[in-house]
């Protein structure tokens, strides 16, 4: 049995301590908001933060993450009342299918966490992991800096 | 505002304005066998289903429901047709829930596919609803003792001059929508337009940004299985020898699936299988029976199989006048793939004889016939339901997901099974994008314009979508009784297939266009991926274009619009033109480049222009775009951000593809089988800034959008590299080592 602290809230697991955090958030706790895009690391879909860190939850057993803090898209807000970064992303239409965006959005709050008033260049940087395969990077970008100043 | 994407289960986004609602047992409306219908008028799908309440419902409570056989892909078009439905219904866009593609429950409008949507499910729903609210109209005259003339319908009501209302809901009590279309629409025209031409925020995009149960891959059923499928090592091998007793002995493992050559695993945890597949790859032995064609041979070979060769377009003599003044130019694209960000997956159960398969194919109709081919069933014992997916942009692994989960539900009677497939599985079995060489030959005049334009173009099948071949579904290829390869078919003109855009909408006084449609299909799976031959054809169209502007020391704009009349394209690339600062004489820095395309998208649909500025880095040779700036005229525009949202996605998609995309294979198998081995576009080359300018014809019809953005940013790009260092490449992707080679010599 595993303790896992997540958007603030402890859930006992009981799935093999191997399993990446990917799929006990996806298929033992029902959230939709990590996405399964490449289990490589190379993609971001499945980006979750781990202490304000984001992190690719595909690559990361849940043995090692005992008592951590992770953070998920659905920590972030609902759609009643979306997060600023989420909120952001909403106003900018910042989506084509979507699929990436959850990964987008987890990696832009890290860094608009620790960083008030991000450039074009960081943000570039900062985001380079995450791949978006229908081109809405233009908007993802304008979203960031929409939300920039917003995230506590 | 709602939407119903099909069935999964009752989930509930509490507090949203979206509801997915998921049943298991949907209701078969009369109205959408399609079968015994009569022709409908000439207004897109209500051709084929001309009955009102195939695309309308209202209900006692006055809320509407809108039937489409579309699907959303990511591209809109859900919210852009519930405004088409609300305009000329006269309701609000809150009054509406969009049901889409399903063979149990919506039109059978075929694909989602070649930016046909809005043309075929927009014009029916559009006259539809126009036609439904006349329906009303009359109605409410009976029932109120008022002549039609004078009643006003607004937000599913209808009011007298007297005051006198009744709602919609009132209205239909006991009344029946089933009414065939006739030809004549009294639609609501432009000037009072209130929905459409608006930017509505899209219906998905709140719950696809905060977790909700949207895609195919999010559906959780009760008693559900995962299950993984073990591909063999290369198209043509067969299974000879498994031992699986060790893997039906791993944790979880339900049951490992063999029939014939066809292998899986069903686990009752998701990693369980992965595991157990993993297993299963290193247990298995195949027979791999034919190799490769070597990558660095893939144009030469293409030029030298059967064909079958016609001349598509003939103008004025046909020929050019004095060949030894032709200027000539080969431009080449290589195998490209879709590479959706989500690999493919699907959910399917059997359950008392009968299939039902979620999936996020682009075709649900086509793929119920064809799967139920593969497991020899009767079609009516099989449902295909599209839930959505990660983007496709065209015929990616969708449908073989649905044919997996098919496979091995079959096999587990009872359980949901849901199949989800691994990176290497998208990247290395999906149908790819094929590759073309064209040749053409030009000459201009003393009059600064073309004089002759002739092409030779070698290509191949763009179309091996399901369609009732079990063969156009990857897992058959290798169960018991396989099927396969897939034999592929044309697209005819205008909208074309590998010829796609091949033929200049210029207008040119003598041309002589040949198509050799390749009839042997090469080893490597292809299919429709977005634009299918319009992004290579364009990019040598407008390339040319440049060539010839330049061989007439005319400015490539100057030279484009002395080749067009149309009035609508004129205004496309001249507004492209201005907005981008065209006519700025203002050197760029050293290294930086201008450039432009344009497309009428196959011939009938949005006119798109694109211009781009780029920097080349002399070292690395690696092309930037730095900003990009395109014009697009769709017809009526029901909701523009949704049109730019489109083009920004094909300039930002292009110059992936243009900057760095081929498919590689080795002689035994595609290597190209992740994003290190297929490198697509990161952040640090996104343009600094990408504007599209959409001119709105209101009341114009609708022309399809989706691609129209593919093959000019392409042209752009590789005119914009001659621009910034006179050296033409014409061999795609225009990548860092071949342009530094270029750069050198």
């Amino acid at each position: 049995m595993i303790t896992l602290k997540i958007n603030g809230k402890d859930h006992q697991v009981e799935t093999d301590p191997i399993t990446p955090l990917l799929y006990v958030l996806r298929n033992d706790l029902k959230m939709n908001g990590a996405k399964f895009g490449c289990g490589l690391g190379q993609c971001g879909a499945c980006t979750v933060l781990l202490d304000d860190q984001p992190i690719f939850s595909c690559q990361i057993p849940i043995s090692i993450l005992e008592g951590r803090n992770i953070t998920t898209l659905e920590g972030l807000g609902t759609a009643a009342e979306p997060g600023p970064v989420q909120k952001a992303f909403i106003d900018e239409q910042a989506a084509q299918c979507g699929y990436c965006i959850p990964g987008m959005i987890m990696r832009a709050q890290a860094l608009l966490k620790q960083n008030k008033s991000p450039s074009d260049r960081q943000i570039r940087e900062w985001m380079q992991p995450n791949l978006c395969r229908c081109g809405t990077h233009a908007r993802i970008m304008r979203a960031i800096r929409r939300a920039a100043g917003t995230v506590s | 505002m709602r939407n119903t994407t099909a069935l999964s289960r009752r989930d509930f986004l509490a507090g949203s304005a979206l509801v997915v609602s998921f049943s298991l047992l949907p209701g078969k409306l009369l109205a959408q066998t399609g079968a015994g219908q009569p022709t409908g008028p000439a207004f897109g799908s209500l051709k084929k289903y001309p009955y009102l309440d195939s695309w309308i419902a209202i209900g006692g409570d006055g809320h509407v429901t809108v039937f489409t056989g579309k699907a959303e892909l990511g591209q809109g078009i859900m919210t852009a047709l519930m405004q088409c439905a609300a305009e000329q219904l006269a309701v609000n866009p809150e009054a509406i829930t969009m049901v889409t593609a399903s063979t149990a429950r919506t039109p059978n409008e075929g694909y989602t596919a070649g930016s046909n949507s809005m043309m075929e499910s927009g014009t029916a729903i559009f006259h539809a609803a126009s036609q439904a609210r006349n329906i009303l109209i009359g109605w409410a005259a009976t029932d109120l003792g008022v002549d039609a003339a004078q009643l006003k319908a607004d937000n599913g009501t209808i009011t007298a001059p007297d005051g006198q209302k009744r709602s919609y809901g009132e209205l239909i009590n006991g009344r029946s929508l089933h009414v065939a279309a006739t030809n004549q629409t009294n639609l609501i025209p432009p000037d009072q337009y209130k929905v459409m031409g608006k930017s509505l925020p899209r219906l998905d995009i709140p719950a696809k940004l905060t977790g909700g149960p949207i895609y195919v891959q999010d559906m959780r059923m009760d008693n559900m299985v995962h299950a993984r499928a073990v591909r063999p090592p290369n198209y043509d091998a067969t299974l000879r020898d498994i031992d699986t007793s060790a893997v039906e002995k791993m944790p979880g493992v339900i049951k490992v699936i063999r029939e014939g050559s066809y292998l899986a695993v069903a686990a009752e945890g998701e990693y369980q299988a992965i595991l157990a597949m993993r297993a299963l790859q290193q247990a298995a032995r195949w027979q791999v029976s034919k190799t490769l064609p070597k990558q660095a041979d893939v144009y030469s070979v293409l030029q030298s199989l059967p064909t079958d060769s016609k001349v598509i377009d003939n103008r004025g003599n046909g020929a050019i006048a004095d060949e030894s003044a032709a200027l000539r130019a080969v431009y080449r694209r290589p195998y490209m793939m879709h590479a959706s960000i989500g690999p493919s997956c699907a959910v399917a159960l059997f359950k008392d004889d009968h299939l039902t398969v979620w999936t996020h194919s682009q075709g649900v109709f086509p793929l119920r016939a064809t799967v139920a081919k593969m497991l020899s069933m009767p079609e009516n014992q099989v449902d295909c339901i599209q839930v959505e997916g990660s983007g496709c942009y065209g015929h990616n692994g969708a449908d073989d997901a649905g044919a997996d989960a098919a496979i091995i539900a079959r096999a587990l009677p009872g359980r949901p099974v849901r199949v989800q497939w691994m990176r290497e599985d998208e990247h290395g079995w999906e149908p790819y994008g094929s590759p073309h060489v064209a040749e053409l030959r030009g000459t201009v005049g003393g009059d600064g314009k073309i004089s002759g334009w002739d092409c030779d173009l070698w290509t191949m099948t763009y179309s091996t979508r399901p369609a009732g071949d079990p063969a156009n579904l990857m897992p058959a290829w290798y169960l018991e009784e396989h099927a396969g390869p897939p034999q592929g078919s044309q697209i005819p003109l205008p909208a074309g297939g590998g010829d796609r855009d091949i033929v200049p909408t210029y207008v040119l006084p003598n041309t002589h266009i040949i198509y050799h449609y390749i009839t042997q299909s090469l080893p490597l799976r292809v299919s429709a991926l977005r634009s299918l031959g319009g992004y290579h054809n364009v990019f040598a169209v407008e390339s040319f274009m440049d060539e010839l502007a330049a061989s007439a020391k005319a400015d490539p704009v100057d030279f484009r619009l002395r080749h067009v009349t149309d009035p609508r394209a004129r205004d496309v690339i001249a507004m492209a033109a201005e907005k981008f600062g065209w006519s700025d004489t203002k050197p760029l820095p050293p290294y930086h480049g201008r450039g432009f395309g344009y497309v009428r998208y196959e011939m009938i649909k949005a006119y798109c222009a694109v211009a781009v500025e780029i920097e080349v880095n002399p070292d690395s040779g690696q092309i930037r775009v730095v900003r990009a700036v395109a014009a697009v005229d769709s017809g009526n525009a029901a909701n523009p951000n949704g049109i730019e949202n489109q083009i920004e996605g094909c300039i930002i998609q292009a110059t992936s593809w243009t900057l760095y995309e081929s498919v590689n294979y080795s002689e035994s198998e595609i290597t190209s089988r992740d994003w290190g081995s297929y490198p697509i576009l990161r952040f640090d080359a996104v343009p600094d800034s990408v504007k599209v300018h959409v001119i709105n014809r209101p009341g114009a019809p609708f022309l399809g959008t989706g691609e129209a953005g593919m093959g000019p940013t392409a042209a752009a790009i590789g005119n914009a590299l001659a621009h910034a260092t006179g050296v033409r490449l014409r061999d795609l992707p225009l990548r860092a080592d071949k342009v530094r080679a270029a750069l050198l010599k």
